[in-house]
C-alpha cells in the first residue's frame, strides 16, 4: 500500500497519537467522533474504500490502543459515562471478527483480577447480547469469494466455542452468568439460528454464502459435549423451518454434510437424540449417510454396534431414518445383516455384556419393523441362516436371559423373514422386557403419534360384538346383580371349604413296596398316578421298610417317564427321590452319584440327579430335622388325611393338657431351637467326592467339558450346595480342598453360567471351612483364588460373575480380618 | 377378613341301617301334628323307611317295589298320602294315615330312566303328576286320581333332547296354566306349557346331562346341576324366555341333585364326589362343603324348618342344620 495515499492511515496515526498523549476529554472526544466516519452510520460517512481500508488495516490496531487507554481516570475525562459510551461504540459498531478478537485478546491479557478485565468481560456481555457474535460467523459465511484466512478462521473458531472456558479460567469467581456454558450455548445456537436465516436470505436474493464456518461452530461445540444445549436450542427451530420450505432444507443438509469428520460423530449422535422421530431427522439430515463416508460408518456401525448407549427412542429415530429414503434402504438392510451375524456370533454372546446383546435384539426387531416383505425375501436366504445360527447358539447358553433374547427374536424374525414357513413358537415366561421387545417388532405407523392411539382403538371395537353375543347364548360371568349389596348377608358367613380339592381315587397303595409295584408292573394309570401321590409320605412314615427297597427304587423313580399328564410330575417324582434319598442317604446318594456319569441318560436326568443330592442334602443338614419330618408329609393333605389330621389332633391335646395343669415355675415359655448333630456329617462324602471324579472324562453321550456346559455349570453350583451344607462337619476340610482345585481346573471356563458356580464355590469353601484350617491347608490355593476372584471382579463380561466375584473377595477380607486379632497378641 | 373362616361342620345327627345306598329323601309333616317332621328315605334295594327326626330311628318300612330302586319319594299336601316311584316300573300311592302303610293305587309308567317325576297338586281331590312317558323323549302328564293322560309333551323331532332327565311341574301365581321345566339328556332346560303342549322356551345350559334341576318360582330363577363340572342359574322373564345368568364352576364333575331351601335362602347340591356343597342362593356364593360321605351323594333335601338331609351311596343319611332359618 503506498504510503502517500493513505489518507485514513495519518488519520489514524494522528488519533492515536492524540489518545496516547492528550488528557483533554473533549479533543479526545473529538478526535474518537471523526474517526467514528469509519465506520460508516454516522450523518457523513467516509468514503467506501476509505472505511474497507479501516477495517481491513487499522481497525484492530486502533482497539488495542483504546484497550490500552481503559482506565477508572480516563474514563472520567468526560461526564455521565459518555467517554466509556463512545469507547464501547467501537468494539460494538466495528468489523465484528476483529473487535471479538481483539477483546478476547486483551481479556486473556489482563491482569486478573483488575478494573480493566472487568471492563473488558462486561463489554464483551453486552457484544454477545446484542447479538453480535451472528455477525462475527456471518462474516466468515460471506467470506466465500475473498481468500479465505485458514488461520484467522481457526482462531475464530477456537475462541467462539472455547469462550466459556476461557473466561471461566480468567474470571473465576466474579466470571458473569452470561458466559457460563449452560446459558452461552443455547445462546450460540440462537446466534447460528440467525446466521442460519441470514444465510437463506441470501440465497433467497442469489447471493453466494457458505455454510461450512457454522458447521464448524456447530462441531466443535459437540465435541465439547454440548450437543444438548446447542442442539435443543436448533433442532426444535429448525424442525418448523424445514417444514414448508425446500430451502431451508438444503440449507440444513448442507450444515451438516459441511462438518468436518472429527466431529461428525458428535453432531449427529446429538441430531438423533434432539429429533422427535424419524421424519424430522430425515428432514435436517438428508442423504448425509450416502454422501459421508464417516456419517455412514456412524450411523450404520457405530451407534449399532460399538455403543449401545441409545435409547430405544433414539434407536427407532435413526433405523427409522434409514428406512424412509430409497437411498438409505440399502444401509439399513446391510445394518440388519450385520446385526444378525453381530446377534448370532457365539463368540459375542459369551464376551459381550447383556445390556448390549439386548440392545443388539431391540435393533433387529426395529429394523424387522421397517423392512418391507419383499425386501426381507431378496436376502431371505442369507438372514434365515444367520438366524438360525444365533438361535442355536443362543439357546444352547446356560445363562436364561441370553436364551430368552434368542426364542424373543427367533419368534419375531423368522416369521418376518418366512411368513409363509411354519411360526417358531417358544415357551417363555412374559414380563417387561418381552412386551417391550414385541411391542418393538410392531411395525410403526407412519406418522407419529395420533395413529397410535387410533391403533389402540381397533382392538376394543372388535370385542364388542362379541361381548354382545356372549349376552345373549353363552353363559355369563355370575348373577350377582348390584341389588346383592343392597341388603346384608352377614348370617352366611361360610365356612373353612379348604377340603374342597380335586377328587382321587382312592386306590393309592399303603406301602413302598406297594408303590414300588405300582410304579413298575401296572398298567392301571390311576394306581401309578396315586402311587406317585402317596410315595414321599410313606418312605417317611417306614424308614425301616423304605430301606429294605432304596435302591430298586432309586432306579424306578430315575428311569420314571410321565406316561399320564400327571399335574406336577416332576415336583412329585423329586420329592420322593429327595425323601428316598434322605431316608437312606449312604447307598442312594452313592447310586446316584455313580449314575451321574453313567452312559445312558438324558441331561435332564443328570440334572435331576444334582437337584436331589442338593435338596437331599439340605434335608439332612437342616437342625432339628428329626422332630419336623412327620409335619413334612405330603403336599396334598387330601389325599394324606392322616399327615393334615394328627398336628390339629396335637394341638387340641396339647392345648387341653396346658389348661388343666398348673405350672408352679414359669421359666422360659418358648421351645428352644432344635439341635442335634448335623445328620449330613456321616454322609457327605458320599454326595460330594463322586460328583467331582469324572467330570474331565468325556463320554460318548455326555460331555462335561464340552457340550454339556450346562450341566457342568448346575454340577458347580451344586458342589457349592453341598460344600456350604457340610458347615461344621469333619469332612469340610478334604472337600474344601479338592472343590478348589476343582474351580482351579475350570477358572478360565468360557461360558458364563460355570463361572458363576465356581464362584459361589468358592464363597462355599469360604464359609464353611474353619479359618484356621483354611490357613493351614490352603494357603496357597486361597492366595491364588485371590488374585483370579480379582481379575474376575474387574473384567469379566458377565455382571454376575462379577458380583460373585466381590462378594467372595469379602468373604477373604473378613476372614483376614477375622485372623488379625488372632495373630496380633 | 381378619378372622380364620369357620371349621367345616359336623352333621347334626346320622341315621344308619337303611342297608343299601340312599337314592331320595323327602320330609314329611309329621301325621299326628308331632313337633318334629318325618323323613322319608328310598334306597337302592326298593324299601322305603319312614324315620322319625326325634327318635332317630325308622319308625316303618315300607316294600312295594319288589328290590329295585326307589328313585322318588313325594307327599301329597291333602293328607297323609305318599307317592314313590321305584326302576320296577311302577308309582305307587300310599295311604299312611292312622299308621297304616297300603298302597291304595299305583300307575305304571313305561319308562326306565332315572327320571324322577314331579307333582302339582292344585286343588284338593285333583293334582297333577308329570312322569317320564313312553316315548324315549316324552314327558306324560296325567291326572290323578283318575289316572287320566292328559297330554304327552313331546318335543319336536328335530330337537334332538334326548331323555328327560329331571322334571318340575309349577304353576305361576298370575297365571292358572301349569308349566312344566324338564332337564334333557343333551344339558338343556325347556319350559313346557302344558295346556299349549308347546315348548316356550328352552336353554342350553350344560355340555352334560342335566341331573337335577330346582326352580324358585317367586323370583323366576332357577338352578341346574349336570355331570359336569358346572351349576347354571337361569332365570324365566316375562315372556316366559329362559336366559342362563351365569354358571359356578365346581371341583369336581357331576352334581346328583340340587335344592333350594323353601325360605330360598340357601341351596344345596349332592356331588358325586362324596361332597355336599351350600351355596347362598341370591349370591350363588359357596357357603360349605360337607365332607361328610365316603361314597357318592345321591340326593339332598330340606325341611321347611331348614333342617338338611343327604343321602348318600355309602348307606348313610346325614341332618345337618346349617344358617337356620329366621
Amino acid at each position: 500500500m503506498d504510503p502517500e495515499v493513505s489518507a485514513v492511515r495519518l488519520t489514524v496515526w494522528e488519533a492515536v497519537h492524540i489518545l496516547s498523549s492528550s488528557e483533554d476529554g473533549g479533543r479526545i472526544f473529538c478526535t474518537l467522533g471523526s474517526l467514528k466516519r469509519y465506520l460508516g452510520e454516522t450523518e457523513n460517512p467516509a468514503l467506501p474504500e476509505e472505511q474497507e481500508e479501516f477495517a481491513r488495516i487499522h481497525f484492530s490496531t486502533f482497539l488495542r490502543c483504546l484497550v490500552g487507554k481503559l482506565s477508572p481516570d480516563w474514563l472520567e475525562l468526560l461526564p455521565d459515562g459518555q467517554m466509556e459510551e463512545l469507547w464501547a461504540s467501537f468494539f460494538l459498531e466495528g468489523p465484528a471478527d476483529q473487535a471479538f478478537l481483539v477483546l478476547m485478546e486483551s481479556i486473556e491479557g489482563a491482569a486478573s483480577p483488575s478494573f480493566c478485565l472487568m471492563k473488558m468481560a462486561q463489554l464483551l456481555a453486552r457484544f454477545l447480547s446484542v447479538g453480535r457474535m451472528a455477525a462475527v460467523m456471518e462474516g466468515q459465511c460471506r467470506q466465500q469469494a475473498g481468500p479465505a484466512f485458514p488461520l484467522l478462521q481457526e482462531t475464530l473458531l477456537t475462541k467462539v466455542v472455547g469462550l466459556p472456558d476461557r473466561l471461566g479460567n480468567r474470571l473465576q469467581q466474579e466470571n458473569l452468568a452470561t458466559f457460563f456454558p449452560q446459558n452461552y450455548f443455547p445462546l450460540l445456537g440462537e446466534e447460528v439460528l440467525r446466521v442460519l436465516q441470514v444465510v437463506v436470505d441470501s440465497l433467497r436474493g442469489g447471493l453466494d454464502c457458505s455454510v461450512s464456518f457454522l458447521s464448524q461452530v456447530l462441531g466443535k461445540a459437540c465435541v465439547h459435549g454440548r450437543q444438548k444445549e446447542v442442539l435443543g436450542v436448533l433442532v426444535p427451530r429448525l424442525t418448523v423451518l424445514t417444514q414448508g420450505s425446500c430451502l431451508w432444507q438444503r440449507v440444513c443438509w448442507c450444515l451438516v454434510e459441511r462438518v468436518p469428520d472429527w466431529a461428525m460423530e458428535a453432531v449427529l449422535k446429538g441430531f438423533v437424540e434432539a429429533a422427535p422421530g424419524p421424519e424430522v431427522l430425515s428432514r435436517l439430515l438428508g442423504n448425509v449417510v450416502t454422501k459421508s463416508k464417516k456419517a455412514q460408518f456412524v450411523m450404520t456401525r457405530k451407534l449399532l454396534f460399538l455403543q449401545y448407549s441409545c435409547t430405544m427412542p433414539m434407536l427407532q429415530s435413526l433405523l427409522g431414518y434409514l428406512a424412509m429414503d430409497s437411498q438409505r434402504r440399502s444401509l439399513l438392510m446391510q445394518a440388519l445383516k450385520e446385526l444378525l451375524e453381530t446377534w448370532g456370533s457365539s463368540s459375542a454372546i459369551r464376551h459381550v455384556p447383556l445390556v448390549q446383546q439386548r440392545y443388539v435384539s431391540k435393533a433387529i426387531l426395529i429394523c424387522l419393523a421397517h423392512l418391507g416383505e419383499a425386501e426381507l425375501r431378496d436376502s431371505r436366504d442369507e438372514l434365515l441362516a444367520s438366524l438360525m445360527e444365533g438361535v442355536k447358539s443362543r439357546l444352547d447358553s446356560s445363562l436364561p436371559p441370553v436364551r430368552r433374547l434368542g426364542m424373543i427374536v427367533a419368534e419375531v424374525a423368522s416369521t418376518r423373514i418366512h411368513p409363509e414357513g411354519p411360526p417358531l413358537k417358544f415357551q417363555y415366561e412374559e414380563d417387561e422386557l418381552t412386551r417391550e421387545m414385541l411391542a418393538l417388532a410392531m411395525p410403526r405407523p407412519a406418522a407419529d403419534g395420533p395413529s397410535e392411539a387410533g391403533l389402540s382403538f381397533a382392538p376394543v371395537s372388535g370385542e364388542t360384538p362379541d361381548r354382545e353375543t356372549v349376552d345373549r347364548s353363552g353363559p355369563q360371568a355370575g348373577p350377582e346383580g348390584s341389588d346383592s349389596e343392597l341388603d346384608s348377608d352377614d348370617e352366611f358367613v361360610p365356612y373353612d371349604m379348604s377340603v374342597d380339592r380335586e377328587q382321587r381315587s382312592s386306590k393309592a397303595p399303603s406301602y413302598v413296596r406297594g408303590c414300588l409295584e405300582a410304579l413298575t408292573g401296572s398298567e392301571d394309570w390311576e394306581r401309578w398316578e396315586a402311587a406317585l401321590w402317596a410315595l414321599e409320605g410313606l418312605i417317611f412314615r417306614s424308614p425301616a421298610a423304605t430301606q429294605e427297597v432304596s435302591m430298586e427304587l432309586a432306579k424306578v423313580l430315575l428311569h420314571l417317564e410321565e406316561k399320564t399328564a400327571v399335574v406336577g410330575f416332576e415336583g412329585l417324582r423329586q420329592r420322593a427321590l429327595v425323601a428316598l434319598t434322605v431316608t437312606d442317604p449312604a447307598r442312594v446318594a452313592e447310586y446316584l452319584t455313580a449314575q451321574f456319569y453313567a452312559l445312558n441318560y438324558s441331561l435332564r436326568q443328570r440334572m435331576d440327579i444334582l437337584d436331589v443330592l442338593t435338596l437331599a442334602a439340605q434335608e439332612l443338614s437342616r437342625p432339628g430335622r428329626l422332630g419336623k419330618a412327620p409335619q413334612r408329609g405330603s403336599p396334598d393333605p387330601g389325599s394324606q388325611p392322616g399327615g393334615a389330621v394328627v398336628p390339629a389332633w396335637r394341638a387340641v391335646v396339647e392345648e387341653r393338657v396346658r389348661r388343666k395343669t398348673r405350672r408352679f415355675s414359669k421359666g422360659s415359655a418358648g421351645r428352644a431351637p432344635a439341635v442335634g448333630p448335623n445328620e449330613f456329617n456321616s454322609v457327605a462324602g458320599y454326595f460330594f467326592f463322586p460328583l467331582l471324579q469324572h467330570f474331565d472324562r468325556p463320554l460318548v453321550t455326555f460331555d462335561l467339558l464340552g457340550d454339556d456346559q450346562l450341566v457342568l455349570g448346575r454340577l458347580a453350583h451344586t458342589l457349592g450346595a453341598l460344600m456350604y451344607l457340610a458347615v461344621n462337619t469333619t469332612v469340610a476340610v478334604p472337600m474344601g480342598k479338592a472343590l478348589l482345585e476343582f474351580v482351579w481346573a475350570l477358572r478360565f471356563h468360557g461360558d458364563a453360567y460355570v463361572r458363576q458356580g465356581l464362584l459361589s464355590a468358592v464363597s462355599a469353601v469360604l464359609l464353611s471351612v474353619p479359618a484356621e484350617r483354611l490357613l493351614a491347608d490352603m494357603l496357597d490355593e486361597l492366595l491364588e483364588a485371590r488374585s483370579w476372584l480379582g481379575d474376575v471382579a474387574e473384567k469379566d463380561p458377565d455382571k454376575d460373575c462379577r458380583l460373585l466375584a466381590v462378594k467372595a473377595l469379602l468373604l477373604l477380607e473378613k476372614l483376614r480380618d477375622k485372623l488379625l486379632p488372632l495373630s496380633s497378641p | 377378613m381378619a378372622t380364620p373362616p369357620l371349621p367345616p361342620p359336623d352333621p347334626q345327627f346320622v341315621l344308619r341301617g337303611a342297608q343299601s345306598a340312599v337314592h331320595t329323601l323327602h320330609f314329611c309333616e309329621g301325621a299326628q301334628g308331632q313337633g318334629r317332621p318325618l323323613l322319608l328315605s328310598g334306597s337302592l334295594r326298593g324299601l322305603v323307611h319312614i324315620w322319625s327326626l326325634q327318635t332317630r330311628r325308622v319308625v316303618a318300612t315300607l316294600d312295594g317295589h319288589g328290590g329295585q330302586c326307589v328313585t322318588w319319594l313325594q307327599t301329597l299336601p291333602q293328607g297323609p298320602q305318599l307317592l314313590s316311584q321305584g326302576r320296577d316300573l311302577k308309582l305307587c300311592v300310599w295311604d299312611l294315615a292312622e299308621g297304616r302303610n297300603t298302597v291304595v293305587d299305583s300307575v305304571l309308567l313305561e319308562s326306565v330312566g332315572f327320571c324322577r317325576g314331579s307333582v302339582l297338586a292344585a286343588g284338593l281331590q285333583r293334582w297333577m303328576l308329570a312322569v317320564p312317558g313312553r316315548g324315549i323323549d316324552e314327558v306324560q302328564i296325567l291326572e290323578m286320581p283318575s289316572k287320566t293322560s292328559v297330554c304327552s309333551l313331546k318335543p319336536e323331532a328335530q330337537a334332538r333332547l334326548g331323555m328327560p332327565m329331571c322334571l318340575q311341574l309349577w304353576q305361576a301365581d298370575s297365571s292358572p296354566r301349569p308349566l312344566l321345566l324338564a332337564g334333557y339328556e343333551d344339558g338343556s332346560v325347556a319350559l313346557w306349557d302344558v295346556s299349549s303342549r308347546k315348548v316356550c322356551s328352552r336353554v342350553s345350559c350344560h355340555t352334560e346331562p342335566v341331573m337335577g334341576l330346582d326352580f324358585d318360582s317367586q323370583e323366576a330363577r332357577g338352578v341346574s346341576g349336570s355331570a359336569e363340572k358346572a351349576l347354571a342359574v337361569w332365570s324365566l322373564d316375562e315372556q316366559q324366555a329362559l336366559q342362563v345368568r351365569g354358571t359356578h364352576v365346581l371341583t369336581n364333575p357331576g352334581i346328583a341333585d340340587v335344592k333350594i331351601r323353601p325360605d330360598r335362602k340357601i341351596l344345596a347340591t349332592a356331588g358325586w364326589d362324596h361332597r355336599v356343597r351350600v351355596f347362598h342362593w341370591r349370591t350363588m356364593k359357596p357357603l360349605a362343603v360337607l365332607a361328610f360321605h365316603s361314597a357318592t351323594v345321591h340326593c339332598v333335601a330340606f325341611a321347611d324348618d331348614g333342617l338338611l338331609a343327604t343321602g348318600s351311596g355309602d348307606q348313610r343319611i346325614s341332618v345337618w342344620s346349617l344358617y337356620p332359618c329366621t
